[in-house]
């Protein structure tokens, strides 16, 4: 009886161990190359930065629920950087990206950013992914006055300069997102029943927040919420569609878009979708609308994703005549076909926010300290493979300032109108910007 | 009665030397091995690097957290996957007074416990009716729900946000002094007056009447036991030692969120006094420590090898923690401390 009992119980603790294995935590990393170059009045000016090399670290969601598609990321920005390496790298040295896998875990991001600050001692954070996961390590890094550059997340929470004043975003923050989308639709959709799908969290509440600013009230009749952790959404669809929502606005992660239109589709309800932009690559959209229907059939996914409306801070990848986009294709080439990676909009994010890491270490100068870093994003980064310019200063450490509106047709993103820019007020006008996006240089490299 | 005489006859007549009062004295006996694991740790704790011991600090935190664990496992045979939401209770008591009453920190601590053991004593008047998988269940839904709290209160509780507590270093130990250092300290210095505390309740009547409860509840029912109190002060026990670890983990994370106190982190508990072996405070150390080493240990070892830098290879340490798990559950089925003591047993009869 005694034993029975806890046989019994050692029985139930040893099945729930092994369940805690599948998510069990660790972590790990990749480096660029780090031979050796570059001239001899290059020293080691800062923590990171050696005579022939830089050594950036980041976490990243490498495994769990967030790693579908932005697994792809750090890959792809390192990709970027051996490019620069090969090619003379920056005033000769080459970076060094150490990126620590976080499962998308705060408490493995505390861990993982400990390491690279304390123990690697890495020059600067670059592009830690995901809001809860960098929230929960932005003030140390600030604490330990590391530069913490172009979080890859769109939080309005990295607009602190006061507070964070070594952390920048980079993306187009949700706020504004949030408003561009509003005003389109509130202007293509007038008089039409309007309903919220979100992600319940400061990305869905942010992007909401910018809806809010532009769409009417009387317009909205349905808001639900989603928690990423729980997948069964159809309570939440079978609302919208009671409430008789004619257009879905979706804050989603890309995993959530898909549901949202399995769910959709199995309840017979056919509204016009509009997603924004971290929830609506159509290739990685298309991937998971046919793995979770089960269904192989060539142009499944495509089908689905025909007529999504969504928003684009860089060039569509279908437009080949793009100049950054044939660079980074280029790229994509000879760094990452040989990953088994899709040529998407997470290896376009990872080039081009790399890129930008380039251009703000080539203004920080030949012997930079960590706060040379900070004072070139202060002084602001010239717009390159975006399609709006960086809000960057000292006062605005938010990124990218706007986009365009597409529709994805035949499993590519059409853009549709010009690229709106705004800010992240609730009054601050949205406005065209008809300035012509600048051409990527011949070299693929940006000049110092 | 008649094993009070007997205890009585064993007790030496004559005192045998200065530390006799160590044999006798329950107390006594902890204190010193306190002591003793103070000085240890100090040292280890100057020895190592600021990231070590910012690991030393996170060990800490997770030990205390599954030797409340433990003992309510391993002694009073109630189970709880619902302890990661007790942490929560402590991490976000503790970083409210933080920011809000700006409480000495030594306050902070152990207001926190204190909050945790309160709930724990509402949730162990349910559960003490409840057995094996409902209440395994009734914890279960604890732990699920309790960190939405966080976002339904948001204004009060920061959202997905969550909270900043930020310790710094106290002024004496001069400006350059590692924060890591600190939190270690700091850490280990309220992990230790816990054991002590549990120590010492383990080896009380409370202690062995958790046992008899265990082993036999009709039994210790008719040996007139208060079951149903008995049970509602494990949870309160262990409801405390997890809050004070939560507190601990806030300390050296330096916020608190919904996604610090997951469900995995709950099961990880339960990993851990597994892993340890159940019912002994020297098996939460190992599984406390496993829990948080090995894996960073795996980390490395695969980022030597170039693995690990996309999703395919980055699962390769997890997977080999998954195995390191399996293996010492299959070698030590009793947890290592258990596996150690047979060790020890079966030499000392050779």
């Amino acid at each position: 009886m005694i034993r029975s009992h806890s046989a019994r119980l050692a029985g139930v603790v040893a099945g729930l161990a092994a369940l805690s294995l599948v998510a069990a935590a660790c972590s790990s990393s990749s480096s660029g190359g780090s031979t050796s170059g570059g001239s001899s009045k290059l020293t080691a000016s800062a923590p990171g930065i050696t005579a022939t090399t830089i050594t950036i670290g980041s976490h990243q969601p490498l495994t769990g629920i967030a790693a579908p598609g932005y697994d792809e990321i750090a890959p792809s920005s390192n990709a970027y950087f051996q490019y620069v390496n090969a090619h003379g790298g920056i005033y000769g040295r080459k970076i060094v990206y150490k990126y620590l896998n976080d499962q998308y875990n705060p408490t493995i991001t505390a861990t993982d950013v400990h390491q690279l600050i304390l123990q690697d001692g890495v020059y600067a954070i670059f592009n830690g992914l995901g809001t809860p996961t960098h929230l929960a390590v932005a003030p140390f890094i600030n604490s330990e006055h590391v530069p913490d550059v172009f979080v890859a997340s769109g939080c309005e929470c990295w607009n602190a300069p006061s507070t964070l004043p070594d952390t920048f975003g980079w993306q187009l923050d949700y706020i504004r997102e949030g408003k561009i989308l509003g005003a389109y639709i509130a202007q293509h959709f007038k008089g039409k029943k309007i309903g919220y799908f979100y992600q319940d969290d400061e990305f869905g509440q942010d992007g909401i927040k910018g809806l809010n600013y532009e769409i009417p009230k009387s317009q909205v009749v349905a808001e639900e919420s989603y928690d990423p952790t729980n997948t069964k959404i159809a309570p939440q669809v079978a609302a919208l569609k009671a409430k008789g929502a004619q257009v879905v606005v979706s804050f989603s992660v890309p995993a959530f878009t898909a549901l949202l239109k399995l769910t959709m589709l199995g309840l017979k309800y056919n509204p016009q979708l509009v997603v924004s932009d971290v929830g609506s690559d159509a290739i990685t959209l298309a991937g998971l609308l046919a793995e979770f229907a089960k269904n192989k059939t060539a142009g499944f996914g495509n089908s689905l994703t025909q007529g999504i409306i969504t928003d684009g801070y860089l060039p569509s990848l279908g437009d080949t005549s793009n100049s950054w986009i044939a660079l980074f294709h280029k790229i994509y080439e000879q760094y990452l076909v040989k990953k088994k990676f899709p040529f998407d909009g997470n290896v376009l994010y990872g080039l081009a926010v790399g890129y930008t890491f380039v251009q703000a270490m080539f203004k920080a100068g030949r012997n930079p300290t960590r706060q040379d870093l900070i004072n070139a994003v202060n002084a602001g980064i010239p717009q390159a493979s975006a399609v709006a310019p960086f809000a960057y200063s000292a006062t605005d450490h938010n990124g990218i300032t706007g986009a365009y509106i597409g529709i994805i047709k035949n499993g590519a993103l059409v853009q549709t109108t010009p690229v709106y820019v705004t800010d992240d007020t609730p009054t601050g006008a949205i406005t065209t910007y008809s300035s012509p996006q600048p051409t990527a240089p011949k070299s693929g490299i940006p000049s110092p | 009665m008649t094993s009070q005489v007997t205890e009585q006859v064993e007790v030496p007549a004559a005192p045998r030397g200065r530390l006799d009062w160590l044999n006798r004295s329950t107390l006594g006996r902890h204190l010193a091995v306190a002591v003793a694991g103070a000085v240890i740790l100090y040292l280890i704790s100057v020895g190592l690097d600021a990231y070590r011991d910012y690991l030393m600090a996170e060990v800490a935190a997770t030990v205390v957290a599954v030797a409340g664990l433990t003992v309510l496992i391993g002694l009073s045979g109630q189970i709880s996957i619902g302890n990661g939401a007790f942490m929560a209770i402590g991490g976000y008591t503790g970083a409210l007074l933080f920011s809000h009453l700006h409480w000495p920190l030594a306050l902070i601590i152990i207001a926190a416990a204190l909050v945790a053991a309160a709930v724990g004593a509402i949730f162990g008047v349910a559960a003490a009716r409840l057995h094996g998988p409902y209440l395994a269940g009734a914890t279960l839904m604890f732990a699920v729900a309790l960190p939405f709290l966080a976002n339904t209160f948001a204004n009060q509780l920061g959202g997905d946000q969550g909270l900043g507590f930020f310790v710094t270093t106290p002024a004496f130990l001069g400006v350059n002094f590692s924060l890591q250092r600190w939190q270690a300290w700091v850490n280990c210095a309220a992990g230790l007056i816990a054991f002590i505390l549990l120590a010492n309740l383990i080896r009380s009547k409370v202690g062995r009447s958790w046992r008899a409860i265990r082993d036999d509840e009709i039994a210790a029912a008719l040996a007139g036991l208060n079951i149903a109190r008995l049970k509602i002060l494990a949870f309160v026990v262990s409801a405390a030692a997890a809050g004070l670890g939560g507190v601990l983990l806030a300390i050296f994370n330096g916020t608190v969120s919904p996604s610090l106190f997951t469900l995995n982190l709950s099961i990880q508990l339960l990993t851990a006094a597994v892993l340890g072996g159940l019912g002994t405070l020297a098996g939460s150390i190992w599984g406390g420590a496993l829990l948080v080493i090995v894996p960073i240990y795996l980390e490395d070892v695969a980022v030597g090898h170039g693995f690990a830098s996309q999703s395919t290879s980055a699962a390769i340490p997890i997977l080999a923690y998954g195995v390191v798990l399996i293996i010492v559950m299959l070698a030590f089925p009793r947890g290592i401390q258990g596996g150690l003591n047979r060790l020890i047993k079966k030499k000392g009869s050779a």
